[in-house]
C-alpha cells in the first residue's frame, strides 16, 4: 500500500533550467522546435518529450490544484456518510467520495510525470501554499447539499474537464478521460437525490431548494473569473491546454442547468437570468468575485477547518507511513 | 513520444453532448457491490421460521455496524490509498448488511431501511467488537484482522446453508471478505514488523480488543433452532486461532493473555458505543418519517 512513497518520479525534467541560459543549446532549439510543431499539429506531448518550463510549471500548477481539489472536496459530502438517510444512498454517497480519492491518486500520478513527487505536492497542500478549488470551503449543511454538490459543483466539474480530456498533456488528458466518466455518474445521482427531494415532503422540497440557492453562485464562480480577468488563459490556450475560456463554459453549463432545473421542479436563485437571443448568450446576474477571492486567498466558511482535517489525518498517519517504508525496507533487503 | 493523433480536439462537441444527460439510465445501480441487493427484495420467498429471520438479521447487523464504523475513516486515513481501501471494505460490507437486512425484513415485514433506522438499541443484534470505536489505525486494522478472519470461515461454511438466500449472498460476501483478510493480514504485518511504536500501538490494540472474540463463538439456543441454515460457530473457533497466531506470530506479535468480556449483544445487550453510533445513523432519517430519498 505504500509503495508509491519510493516510486521515482518518471521522466527527468530534460528541459529544466533551459530558462537559466541566455543561448540555448541546440538541444534546446531543437526541442523547442519539436515542441512548438506538436502543439501546431494539435497532438501530444509526453513526458519525455522537451517542453518549455513555463508550460511544465503552469500544467504542474493546474494539475496538482485539480488533484488536491479532490481531496479536500471528499471532505463535505464524508459529512453525510455515516447520517445518510437510506442505505442505498449511503452506498452510493460512500462509493462516490471514494471515487474522489482515486481522482486525486490518478491526478498526483500525471502530476508527478512532470517531476513534482507527490509529497512535495502534498506539503504544497497542507503548508497552505497550494490552491484547490473555491467551493469546497463552503458548508454541507443538510442532506441536500449532497444533491446540490453532485448535481451542481460535479456538474461544473464536468463542464471544465470534458475539454481537458484532451488536453495537450498526454497523461493529463488520459487522467480526466478516466474521471470525467465517473463523474458524470455523480452529476446524475446528485439530481436524483434532489429529484427525489423535490417530489417529497414539503420539509424535502425546501431542503432541496435551500441547497441549490446557496451553491448556484459558487458552482458558476468554479469557471474562474471573466474572460477578461483571465491572464493566464491565452497561454494556456496557446498550449492547447485549455479549449475554451471561462466564460465559454460557464454559459455552455448555464444553459445545461437551465434546462435539468425545470424536471426538478425548482429554480434558479436569479431573477436575470434569461437567454439574450442577439448575443446568442445566457445573461445571468452580476457574481460576486469580491467574496470568490476572499474564499480563495483563505477567509471562506471552511477554509481553516478542510485544512485542518487534512493535516490532522497526515499527521495521525504518520507513524503508519513509517511503519509501511520500514517494513517494505526490510523486505527489499530480504530479497537482495 | 507523442502519439500520432492529429487534432485531438475532433469530436469534442459529441463530448459535451454526452455528459450533459442526467436521466439517462444508469449501468451501475449499487457501485461498489457485487450482489445487488434489489435483487433480493424482488425475487424469491423470505427466511422459513423466525429463527432464520433473527440469524439473518445477525449477520446483518454486524455486516451493518461495522460498515458504519469504516466508513468513517473516508477522508481521514494515513494515505490516500487507505481512504479507497477502507472506503471499499466498508462499501461491501453494507452491501452484505442490505443483503441480509433485506432478506430478514421479507419474513419480518420490514424494508431494510426500516431495520437500519427505526429499529431501537436493544433490537440490534451485533456483536460488541463491530461496535468497538475505530481507536487509532492499529485498532481499526485489528478489528478488521479479528472480524475478517471469522467472517471468511463463518460465509465459506454458509454457502453450504440450507437456506438458499443465505448460501447465495455468501457465495458472493466470501470473495470480497477474502480480501478484507488479506489487507488486515498485510497492515498486521506491515505494523507488527515496521517500526517499534507501531508493535506497541498493534499490542495495545490486540489487548483492547481481545476480550470480544468470545462473543463471536458462542453457541446460542438459536444456532440449534437454525439447524441446517446457520452453523454452531464454536465450531469455527479453533480454525480461527490457528490463521490468526500464525498471522501474528509472522507479525512478532503474540495473542494477549486476557479473560473474555461478558458481552450479550445477540440479546440486545450492547456496549456504550452502540447508541451514539445509532444516534449519529438514524438521525436524519427518523426526523422524517414516512420520507423516501
Ligand atoms: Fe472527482
Ligand atoms: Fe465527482
Amino acid at each position: 500500500m505504500a509503495e508509491h512513497h519510493t516510486k521515482q518520479a518518471a521522466a527527468p525534467a530534460e528541459g529544466k533550467g533551459a530558462h537559466l541560459s541566455a543561448v540555448p543549446s541546440d538541444a534546446e532549439r531543437a526541442g523547442q522546435a519539436h515542441f512548438d510543431e506538436i502543439i501546431a499539429k494539435d497532438s501530444r506531448i509526453e513526458p519525455r518529450d522537451w517542453m518549455p518550463e513555463g508550460y511544465r510549471k503552469t500544467l504542474t500548477r493546474q494539475i496538482s490544484q485539480h488533484a488536491h481539489s479532490e481531496i479536500i472536496g471528499m471532505q463535505p459530502e464524508a459529512n453525510w456518510i455515516t447520517r445518510a438517510p437510506s442505505l442505498k444512498r449511503k452506498a452510493i454517497l460512500m462509493a462516490k467520495v471514494q471515487d474522489e480519492a482515486g481522482h486525486g491518486l490518478y491526478l498526483y500520478s500525471a502530476a508527478e510525470t512532470l517531476g513534482t513527487p507527490r509529497d512535495e505536492l502534498n506539503d504544497q497542500l497542507l503548508s497552505g501554499r497550494a490552491k484547490y478549488s473555491s467551493i469546497f470551503n463552503y458548508p454541507a449543511r443538510t442532506w441536500a447539499d449532497m444533491g446540490a454538490i453532485g448535481w451542481l459543483v460535479d456538474g461544473a466539474a464536468i463542464a471544465n474537464q470534458v475539454p481537458l480530456c484532451r488536453a495537450s498533456y498526454g497523461p493529463y488528458g488520459r487522467a480526466m478521460v478516466r474521471v470525467c466518466k465517473e463523474e458524470s455518474f455523480h452529476q446524475r445521482q446528485g439530481f436524483e437525490i434532489l429529484l427525489e427531494l423535490a417530489n417529497g415532503s414539503d420539509q424535502q422540497k425546501q431542503m432541496a431548494q435551500d441547497a441549490v440557492d446557496r451553491f448556484y453562485e459558487p458552482s458558476l464562480m468554479m469557471f474562474g473569473p471573466p474572460d477578461g480577468d483571465s491572464p493566464n488563459s491565452q497561454q494556456s490556450m496557446a498550449w492547447n491546454i485549455k479549449r475554451f475560456t471561462n466564460d465559454d463554459l460557464r454559459q455552455r453549463f448555464v444553459g445545461m442547468i437551465v434546462e435539468q432545473v425545470k424536471v426538478l421542479g425548482l429554480t434558479l436563485p436569479d431573477p436575470e437570468l434569461r437567454f439574450d437571443e442577439e448575443s446568442g448568450q445566457w445573461i445571468h446576474k452580476e457574481l460576486n468575485w469580491d467574496e470568490f477571492k476572499a474564499v480563495i486567498s483563505g477567509n471562506g466558511p471552511c477554509n481553516v477547518q478542510r485544512l485542518a482535517r487534512r493535516r490532522e489525518a497526515h499527521e495521525n498517519g504518520a507513524w503508519v507511513r513509517e511503519a509501511a517504508a520500514a517494513y517494505a525496507a526490510q523486505q527489499a533487503e530480504k530479497v537482495a | 513520444m507523442s502519439s500520432s493523433n492529429t487534432h485531438i480536439t475532433e469530436g469534442i462537441e459529441d463530448d459535451f453532448a454526452s455528459f450533459g444527460d442526467v436521466t439517462a439510465s444508469a449501468t451501475r445501480v449499487t457501485p461498489g457491490n457485487a450482489l445487488r441487493p434489489e435483487d433480493i427484495a424482488v425475487a424469491g420467498e423470505g427466511p422459513a421460521s423466525d429463527a432464520v429471520a433473527e440469524y439473518a438479521l445477525q449477520l446483518g447487523d454486524d455486516a451493518l455496524i461495522l460498515a458504519q464504523r469504516l466508513s468513517w475513516w473516508i477522508s481521514r486515513a494515513p494515505e490516500i490509498e487507505e481512504d479507497v481501501a477502507l472506503g471499499n471494505i466498508a462499501l461491501d460490507q453494507l452491501g452484505h448488511a442490505r443483503s441480509f437486512l433485506i432478506y430478514a425484513g421479507k419474513r419480518l415485514g420490514k424494508t431494510e431501511d426500516e431495520l437500519a433506522y427505526w429499529r431501537e438499541e436493544e433490537e440490534f443484534r451485533s456483536a460488541h467488537l463491530v461496535e468497538q470505536p475505530n481507536g487509532d489505525f492499529a485498532v481499526t486494522i485489528v478489528r478488521q484482522l479479528l472480524v475478517a478472519v471469522y467472517q471468511n470461515l463463518l460465509y465459506t461454511e454458509l454457502t453450504k446453508s440450507s437456506d438458499q438466500t443465505i448460501a447465495a449472498v455468501c457465495a458472493k460476501a466470501v470473495k470480497e471478505v477474502d480480501y478484507h483478510r488479506d489487507h488486515a493480514i498485510q497492515w498486521t504485518l506491515r505494523l507488527g514488523r515496521g517500526t517499534e511504536e507501531s508493535a506497541r500501538r498493534m499490542r495495545v490494540a490486540l489487548a483492547d480488543l481481545w476480550p470480544y472474540v468470545g462473543e463471536l463463538f458462542a453457541d446460542e439456543q438459536l444456532h440449534d433452532d437454525v439447524g441446517d441454515a446457520g452453523v454452531h460457530p464454536s465450531t469455527l473457533r479453533s480454525a480461527w486461532d490457528e490463521e490468526i497466531s500464525a498471522v501474528l506470530a509472522d507479525a512478532g506479535l503474540e495473542v494477549p493473555q486476557v479473560p473474555d468480556a461478558m458481552s450479550r449483544g445477540r440479546h440486545g445487550e450492547h456496549s456504550e458505543h452502540l447508541g451514539y453510533l445509532l444516534a449519529e445513523m438514524q438521525v436524519l432519517a427518523r426526523k422524517h418519517p414516512g420520507a423516501t430519498w
